[in-house]
């Protein structure tokens, strides 16, 4: 052995190299069964920042798809409920520029809107409960339906369906508990101000 | 200034000397105003789950009676404050820096300020705490400091963290205030007393300290006096704003910092406000329910500055009048300090627990902030904040709207003092950024709760419609089997029969060859014929029935579709009639009783139908048109039917026979009639028609022959 070694060192050195290779790549093959992450992060990431209406206005029947579409490289710019806001996170957190709603898809809304089924029209077909992607209608066969306003994410989904137009969209109105602060306006110079000193803008403190 | 022993207090970092403008409000004894005539009660004064009214309109209610109560535990009871009617429960203007509505009682008081009956407590050391809590928390009291929480919850201590300090607010750092500097100079001994209530009913701690800050000598000396030599500590400390905030007064007295995110109750240690204390006092001792407070009315817009014993929900406006409120002189009404506090939206909003101030200042005295102008990182805000946070980071960051950022940067730590904005060279409104960052992170992280529930519940329906379709799948799947089996065995049978073919015995264990012999004796026996019959006819009148109905109530586009499946329909049912009529006369003896009997049903199914149509009274009248003309229709022909019958039964053979000749000769007649008119239109039914009249005919040459036989 020794004198195989002395004699061709360029077989020992083969061998050595062969011989650590084996031990490596034994361990990241044990590390590569043993840590395996289950799932694909990243569609889990873009998942949570998507807002989750399940709407399908981009074109993939709920949230998840679009986030695995995103991840194999679609565009980031097909989420109307999530609107800017939404489009901007993705753009962070996967390191692209932030391009602009695509208005094929639809446009962002003013606020969070509602499904309100008018009882006294509902037929009881069962069409927008089947149409509902988060089971917030309520209702049977030939019984009024009436929607879980809490777990409304409104979609609008299930207006369509309605072969009596008894589904309306009303926006989610703002009470005292939810309100918050606005930013204060933009900054603007002195002279860009209005001058009268009777100018009964501005706040406390 | 008596000082027996000066107690150790701290320092806090930052904090702001502003001018004071405390003294205005001072000068003048504490004053009662004449009771409002509508009184307005919001149902949520407090932090956490608004009140839900126990009243209606038009109940007459006394003072201190209880017209909304709690929901939860994060609730208290509103009270009203005088005698009256309840005029309405409706959406009013609120006293919040948002401006919004939401709903409020409306009390139109009486002016005679009834009170309801109280029950008094001489000694509540003989009560136990739950007791205790319940009366204060029955009383409606909510922190009077400024942040209205539920007294009672904060008083009610875990078992696992024993309280060992009370500390009694009393500092009141924010300019302009003084209601309880004006509480604690004319309720010393009632503040005592709340003391000495509170440290009760949290077991007695270690500590009760009331902390004041020295410019208030009157009220330390007052306090002092009033305490004499009892166990409660008076800390006194040198005026600083904001040395009041919960924090910061703890650290002043304890030298302890509460740690980021955690409540004083973590360290053991309660804090009250001392008009809450007096509050609670007078709750639990006179059974008196929270209907005024002591609320400061200060600014150079009006003629008397002063302190006023105000009862809750009495509309801002007519506080302001009754000092000589000059409009003309104000530039904006604002509630609570000048540096915490927050524009009204108008004056109609009423005063609620929370109201410690109202000011209302002349422009002079207030004027509009000047513009913000840039930054120039002096650092002036860091040194003023008395959480030590980076205020221009916080800035930098709420501006550009990384909350995240902001979040690493302990934002929620900031108390929304305002001492960095005062101190802002660049008058830069650095609070109000805060406020909305901190109020767009809980928005975010509420919308982030709703969509998580969102994806669960998504996520729970796409599971669940994958099992009902496996489900499908698996009785789909076991019914082919099921059917496969029940061929292979049927064939298995058939050869065993075919090899067999004599044995009697097979016959008999095959059951679809049973049931298909039952089906044929079935067809067979007459009567079962009969019913099968009957039933077609049923249901032919009970389509023609509905569609007349339904023609009646349709639209005039839809009548022809309608008309056509009318029409349809009645030819079915002609035909069902004449197959039935067929059938009877062919089997004619034994057949006059189901003929009754059949009659009979019609009539009854028709009774009950009428009974139905007739119970509904609203569909009747809809329907009546075609409903009665159904009915005509059905018993004119069971008129008919019976006749005939009872005719038939009474003829000999022959005569029926004969009968039923003419009868068919006129069929045959109008059948001909029909098919000629048909060929004529060439319509697609001539074939029909034709083969029917065939069948006719042959009938006719049938029964002319059994005539025949018969006369024979």
């Amino acid at each position: 052995m020794f004198e195989l070694i002395v004699n061709h060192p360029i077989i020992a050195a083969l061998l050595a190299l062969g011989g650590l290779a084996l031990v490596f790549g034994g361990i990241l093959g044990f590390a590569a069964v043993t840590f395996k992450v289950e799932g694909d992060p990243i569609v889990e990431q873009i998942d949570a920042l998507l807002p989750q209406t399940q709407c399908g206005q981009c074109g993939h029947p709920g949230c998840r798809p679009y986030a695995e579409g995103i991840a194999n490289g679609e565009a980031i710019n097909k989420c109307p409920p999530g609107g800017q806001g939404t489009i901007n996170a993705l753009a962070d957190l996967l390191g692209v520029d932030a391009p602009s709603l695509d208005a094929e898809h639809g446009e962002e809304q003013e606020g969070q809107t509602v499904a309100f089924i008018r009882e006294d029209e509902c037929i009881g077909c069962t069409k927008c409960i089947q149409a509902c992607p988060v089971d917030a209608i309520l209702g049977a066969a030939k019984q009024m339906h009436t929607v879980i306003s809490n777990e409304c994410t409104g979609c609008d989904l299930c207006v369509d369906p309605c072969p009596v137009d008894c589904i309306d969209m009303l926006p989610v109105e703002k009470t005292v508990n939810d309100w918050h602060w606005e930013k204060p306006a933009i900054d603007i110079i002195a002279t860009d101000r209005p001058m009268p000193p009777q100018d009964k803008g501005g706040q406390a403190a | 200034m008596k000082q027996e022993q000066m107690i150790k207090v701290w320092d806090i970092t930052g904090g702001i000397h502003p001018p004071e403008n405390k003294d205005q409000s001072m000068g003048l004894p504490l004053a009662e105003l004449s009771i409002p005539e509508e009184l307005v009660f919001p149902l949520s004064q407090h932090i956490g789950a608004p009140a839900r009214p126990v009243v209606a309109v038009g109940d007459a209610v006394l003072a201190g009676e209880k017209i909304a109560e709690a929901v939860g535990a994060m609730s208290v009871p509103v009270h009203a404050s005088t005698s009256g009617t309840i005029s309405a429960i409706e959406e009013r203007t609120l006293p919040h820096a948002s401006g919004m509505s939401g709903l409020c009682i409306v009390l139109a008081s009486d002016g005679q300020h009834r009170f309801a009956e109280q029950t008094a407590c001489a000694d509540y050391r003989q009560l136990d705490v739950n007791t205790l809590l319940e009366k204060i928390r029955n009383a409606g009291i909510a922190g009077l400091g400024g942040a209205g929480f539920p007294t009672s919850l904060k008083l009610h201590t875990q078992q696992d963290s024993p309280i060992d300090t009370l500390i009694l607010n009393g500092t009141e750092c924010e300019p302009y205030i003084t209601a309880d500097h004006r509480l604690m100079l004319d309720f010393a001994q009632d503040v005592v007393a709340g003391t000495e209530l509170l440290g009760f009913i949290l077991g007695e701690p270690k500590r009760v300290v009331i902390g004041i800050e020295d410019n208030k000598p009157d009220a330390i000396a007052a306090i002092k006096h009033a305490v004499g030599d009892k166990a409660i500590e008076v800390a006194v400390f040198p005026t600083k704003y904001p040395s009041g905030g919960e924090k910061q007064l703890i650290q002043i007295i304890t030298g302890q910092e509460v740690p980021s995110g955690k409540i004083p109750a973590a360290l053991g240690i309660v804090m009250q406000n001392v008009g809450t204390a007096v509050a609670a006092y007078r709750a639990v001792r006179f059974g008196e329910a929270l209907t005024y407070r002591i609320t400061t009315v200060v600014g150079e817009a009006l003629d008397t500055q002063r302190n006023i014993k105000v009862l809750l929900g009495t509309p801002v406006a007519h506080l302001l009048n009754e000092n000589g409120f000059d409009s003309s002189q104000s530039s904006k009404l604002i509630m609570g300090g000048p540096m915490m506090g927050f524009a009204l939206p108008s004056a109609d909003v009423p005063v609620v627990k929370t109201t410690n101030c109202i000011i209302a200042p002349s422009v002079e005295e207030m004027p509009p902030a000047p513009p913000a102008q840039a930054c120039i990182r002096c650092g002036l805000c860091a040194e003023a904040c008395p959480a030590s946070l980076l205020p221009q980071q916080l800035y930098w960051y709420a501006k550009a709207e990384e909350y995240e950022r902001l979040q690493n940067y302990n934002l929620f730590d900031c108390i929304e003092c305002g001492a960095c904005s005062y101190v802002c060279p660049s008058t830069i409104p650095l609070v109000q950024y805060y406020r909305s960052a901190k109020g767009a992170i809980r928005q975010q992280e509420q919308e982030k709760v709703k969509s998580d529930h969102a994806r669960q519940r998504f996520e729970f329906r796409k599971l669940r419609m994958e099992r009902a379709e496996q489900e499908k799948e698996a009785k789909r799947l076991a019914r082919k089997q099921a059917a496969e089996q029940a061929k292979q065995i049927a064939a298995e049978r058939k050869a065993a029969a075919s090899t067999q073919a004599d044995a009697p015995d097979t016959v008999k264990d095959d059951p679809v060859a049973a049931a298909l012999a039952r089906v044929k004796a079935k067809e067979q026996d007459p009567a079962a014929q009969k019913a099968k019959l009957e039933r077609a006819l049923d249901s032919a009148t009970s389509r023609v029935e509905k569609l007349q109905q339904r023609f009646v109530a349709a639209e005039a586009d839809q009548k022809e579709k309608f008309e056509a499946q009318l029409k349809q329909a009645q030819l079915r049912l002609d035909d069902a009639k004449t197959k039935l009529q067929d059938f009877s006369t062919a089997s004619q003896p034994n057949e006059v009783n189901l003929e009754t009997n059949l009659k009979n049903n019609l009539e009854n199914s028709l009774e009950t139908k009428a009974k139905d149509s007739t119970a509904s009274p609203e569909q009747t009248q809809s329907l009546k048109p075609a409903a009665a003309e159904t009915m005509d229709a059905a018993t004119a022909a069971i008129e008919r039917a019976k006749a005939k019958t009872q005719s038939m039964a009474e003829m000999s053979p022959e005569e029926k026979l004969k009968a039923q000749l003419t009868a068919l000769e006129t069929r045959v007649q109008k059948a001909k009639e029909k098919l000629q008119k048909a060929e004529a239109d060439g319509s697609e039914h001539v074939e029909a028609l034709r083969t029917g009249l065939e069948k006719m005919t042959a009938k006719l040459v049938n029964t002319q022959e059994q005539l025949e036989q018969l006369s024979q």
